[in-house]
């Protein structure tokens, strides 16, 4: 086990505390004179801790023709610094018991381990360690450039869907980064070098940049102290925050797509439109959103197109998905696969009918009743992660949110109207800023062919 | 409703929390033994029913019954039709989750304290009364196709598929668990019947609950979920699965620029002396993660993945010793020699004192990690009564990782790491790999 030496102290000044806003039990945030934003999370029933620190970066804010730079750098974070060597950041973490990751989305840039709580301070002690420290050897970068490109052939370009899906979000957004695959057009990560990386890390990584979350067996005096030793001492970078992206215009020409590919099992119909995100003291509109996708096929059975399309027979599945922590505009989301036997045409005009019906109905009071419920007690179930919360304060706060915001967000959506609802729905289910994409198997199952148990090893040689 | 693809599931292995868990160990006054662990922090109880024998009490010939069976059990009971009875689910702010792998049915349950009884009620309805409604029946069926013709062109799912047909046999364990497009279009309503009578029975199951229950309570909720279930199941349980494995290499056309790689060998069950050895050696070759031998060498200093792992799987009825890995057509036959060099490297060298170490440390301070919420708690508590174990087993385990030497690693991985026994299955268009 490697025990870093402590980086000196600093003296530290703790900003004023936030007003008296109304806290969960357990939640608690400051932030470090430097700019670095810390929120707590006690979880005392297992002697758990999780470390996340987001980085307020991602890939909607890298440069054209340098897409895969936020993805890759996050990789690069584990080759070391001036006291670990590559590699010595996780086997650390793991040596002593504990798990560590990373992951890298349009708009942030997470590191994250979970351990004993006990040694929180040895965690804390490398994650402030390498957001100032980072070394990148002259032997690591190339290998790890192979290593993200075998994720993006086993994440992307081993999975149709993937492809599509990619293709799609480029075709949504005309102007914006989100057009870009987080893990990079392929050309252009064959092309990305280490002084790519270190000047991403150098204009990016600081403590004014990044929110750090602490969730588990620890309380908030404990995380204020330790929080002042390890990152305090780390400098702020004046223009770490992250800039104003290119904006999308009005879309009014709705889009549709088609992929043909072998390894598609059976049709599938994605649709995505436009949509608002959540935004600081503003979360209405994303509540109302969130509240549709639930009432629309939130429910195998009771939902809006479960009733009118899965259990009439005209589909398999229907989903509805929407997320708004993003920075900017994001989009809704609706998928659906048809039944053996009901013509893609016809499938899609049945969605087509019901959305319309939805939209002239507005929403079943019962059913709205019932999903309300079934968020209250999703409130409740919520409290048995303290990971799972983690995610939920960094990914606001990543995006702009205030700890507020993301407090007063199950309120938010247990007030959703009847009348938010439909406003919402008009927005983005009778939308000219949308893309309709179909992706399918070289022949369709309409007609489904018996298919021998050995059609599975087509061309097993043995 | 079906709700994702399965394939070869097994039992992870439960570890030990460092700050002791109390296991309450009670009988309910019907008879029902359950553990619990009270916390009554959250206002809700999580509860964990395994039923013992899973898919592989498919009857011969009817691959899938149980896959259908389960799905159908949230489709309909007593005087409710699916969209009744989902109604009635979601007014109260239940979840239930109804899964089956290949050694269980698996109920989960999360349950508000303020209606815990109205729920539970629900829950003894899907169980006792399922209805396989002929409409509910055929949606489902669909739905069940759909998955697998997913498998069908799935790689992961290729791979794994073949090299359970290549290890098992006459054994359930060698197929899917969803059956293929005949068995599943044979299915009817007697059979889901047949196949609910043979595992929805109180000699099947184990029970588990974690959060805000007191035992009286949780004895009072079991009898009334399960009281009304026969005594016992109508077949017998599976037997063992003789491993078929031999070593060698298969490759299955896939069009694809890369290929993807599951192997396995033969493991040794929990019962054998040097189980806890092996599990040390496998975390050192290749469980381990980014920390793990084989990581090091075929992501980490050459590239050619982004990942590798491997694992001991024990099953009920059967174990192997298996792996995966995804690597470019024109790389992966390096990776695949690198595999089987760091298998004979390991038999023939062992672990250093500082790998031994560091495994120890990761294996025994990870374990009281798993244990921070009720509704995972109560999974790993119905998981080791599944497998066998008791329930101070939370507390021995470590203990039985700490006395683990040099000595024994090596000796285990001399007796079962033999890179000439590993069956590789590659589907992708590998380049430089002859199959055998």
């Amino acid at each position: 086990m490697t025990i870093l030496t402590r980086l000196a102290p600093l003296a530290l000044v703790l900003a004023a505390a936030p007003a008296l806003a109304y806290m969960p039990k357990g939640i608690s945030n400051f932030t470090l004179n430097n700019g670095l934003e810390v929120v707590v999370i006690e979880d005392h029933r297992a002697p758990v801790v999780v470390q996340m620190l987001w980085y307020r970066i991602g890939s909607a804010d890298e440069q054209p023709g340098k897409s895969g730079i936020a993805h890759y750098l996050e990789h690069l974070m584990f080759k070391g610094t001036d006291k670990l060597g590559p590699g010595e950041l996780s086997r650390t973490v793991t040596a002593n018991g504990g798990m560590d990751n990373a992951f890298t989305s349009y708009d942030f840039t997470t590191y994250f381990q979970r351990i004993a709580s006990d040694r929180l301070p040895l965690v804390m002690e490398m994650e402030a360690d390498r957001m100032a420290n980072l070394k990148i050897g002259e032997d690591d970068w190339q290998a790890e450039r192979q290593v993200v490109l075998e994720e993006r052939s086993q994440r992307t370009d081993s999975d149709p869907g993937a492809q599509f899906s990619e293709e799609r979000n480029a075709v949504q957004f005309y102007n914006h980064p989100y057009g870009r695959p987080v893990i990079g057009w392929r050309q252009e990560m064959e092309r990305l070098t280490r002084e790519d990386a270190i000047a991403w890390y150098d204009a990016h990584y600081a403590p004014n940049a990044a929110v750090l979350v602490i969730a588990g067996d620890v309380t908030a005096d404990k995380v204020r102290e330790l929080a002042q030793d390890h990152y305090g001492p780390v400098p702020p970078k004046p223009d770490a925050a992250r800039k104003a992206r290119p904006q999308e215009p009005i879309q009014r020409s709705p889009r549709r797509m088609e992929r043909v590919d072998p390894r598609v099992a059976q049709p599938v119909m994605i649709r995505t439109a436009i949509a608002p995100e959540r935004n600081r003291g503003d979360q209405q509109t994303a509540a109302a959103l969130s509240v549709l996708a639930d009432l629309l096929a939130g429910s195998s059975q009771t939902s809006v197109l479960a009733r009118d399309l899965v259990l009439t027979g005209k589909a398999l599945y229907v989903n509805a998905f929407y997320d708004g922590f993003a920075v900017d505009p994001t989009s809704f989301a609706l998928s659906m696969v048809p039944a053996p036997g009901v013509s893609n045409a016809e499938a899609e005009a049945a969605l087509d009918a019901a959305l319309a019906k939805f939209l002239a109905d507005g929403p079943d009071p019962a059913q709205l009743e019932r999903v309300k419920t079934r968020l209250r007690a999703a409130r409740i179930y919520a409290q048995d992660s303290a990971h799972g919360r983690a995610y939920d304060y960094g990914q606001g706060l990543a995006t702009g949110l205030s700890i507020e915001d993301v407090n007063d967000w199950p309120d938010i959506l247990a007030a959703v109207t009847p009348d938010d609802i439909r406003a919402a729905a008009q927005r983005v289910l009778d939308s000219k800023a949308s893309v309709t994409g179909w992706l399918l198997p070289e022949t369709l199952p309409d007609a489904p062919q018996p298919v021998s148990a050995d059609a599975t090893n087509p061309g097993k040689a043995e | 409703m079906i709700r994702a693809l399965a394939t070869f599931v097994f039992v992870a292995l439960a570890s030990l929390p460092a700050r002791a868990i109390d296991i309450q160990q009670i009988t309910s006054p019907g008879g029902t033994r359950a553990w619990l662990v009270e916390d009554h922090s959250i206002p809700f109880t999580a509860l964990s029913l395994m039923f013992r024998g899973g898919a592989s009490l498919d009857a011969p010939g009817k691959r899938g019954e149980m896959s259908l069976m389960t799905a159908l059990l949230e489709e309909g009971s007593g005087q409710m039709d699916s969209v009744q009875y989902a109604e009635a689910v979601e007014g109260l702010g239940a979840q239930f989750r109804f899964d089956v792998g290949d050694d269980a049915l698996t109920v989960s349950a999360r349950m508000l304290t303020e209606n815990r009884d109205q729920a539970a009620d629900l829950l003894r309805q899907a169980l006792a009364e399922p209805r396989f409604d002929p409409d509910a029946i055929e949606r489902v069926r669909a739905q069940l196709q759909a998955a697998i013709r997913a498998e069908a062109t799935d790689p992961n799912a290729i791979a794994s598929k073949e090299l359970a047909r290549l290890a098992w046999g006459s054994h359930p364990y060698a197929t899917s668990i969803n059956g293929t497009p005949e068995s599943v279009a044979a299915l009817t309503r007697d059979d889901l019947i047949a196949a609910k009578d043979r595992i929805l029975a109180r000699d099947r199951i184990v029970v588990a609950a974690a959060g805000d229950i007191t035992a009286q309570e949780l004895g009072r909720l079991v009898d009334m979920i399960l009281g009304e279930l026969p005594q016992q199941g109508s077949a017998p349980l599976p037997g063992k699965a003789e491993l078929q494995l031999t070593g060698g290499v298969t490759v299955i056309d896939w069009d694809s620029p890369q290929t993807v790689v599951s192997f396995a060998q033969p493991g040794l069950p929990m019962s054998d002396p040097d189980y806890f050895a092996a599990f040390v050696a496998d975390h050192i070759l290749g469980g381990g993660g980014f920390s793990s031998r084989l990581m090091d060498e075929i992501r980490e200093k050459r590239g050619l993945t982004y990942g590798v792992g491997t694992g001991l799987a024990n099953g009920v009825y059967g174990e192997t010793w298996q792996g995966g890995m995804a690597s470019a057509n024109d790389r992966v036959a390096e990776a695949v020699g690198l595999i089987r060099q760091e298998w004979d490297r390991f038999a023939e060298g062992g672990v250093t004192d500082r790998e031994l170490a560091d495994a120890k440390t990761y294996l025994t301070g990870e374990y009281p990690l798993r244990f921070d919420g009720n509704g995972k708690i109560a999974g790993i508590l119905a998981g080791m009564q599944l497998i066998g174990l008791p329930a101070d087993y939370v507390n021995t385990r470590n203990g039985k990782i700490e006395t683990v030497t040099a000595q024994d690693v090596q000796r285990v991985a001399r007796r079962l790491l033999h890179s000439d026994q590993i069956r590789f299955v590659l589907v992708g268009r590998p380049e430089g790999v002859t199959a055998d």
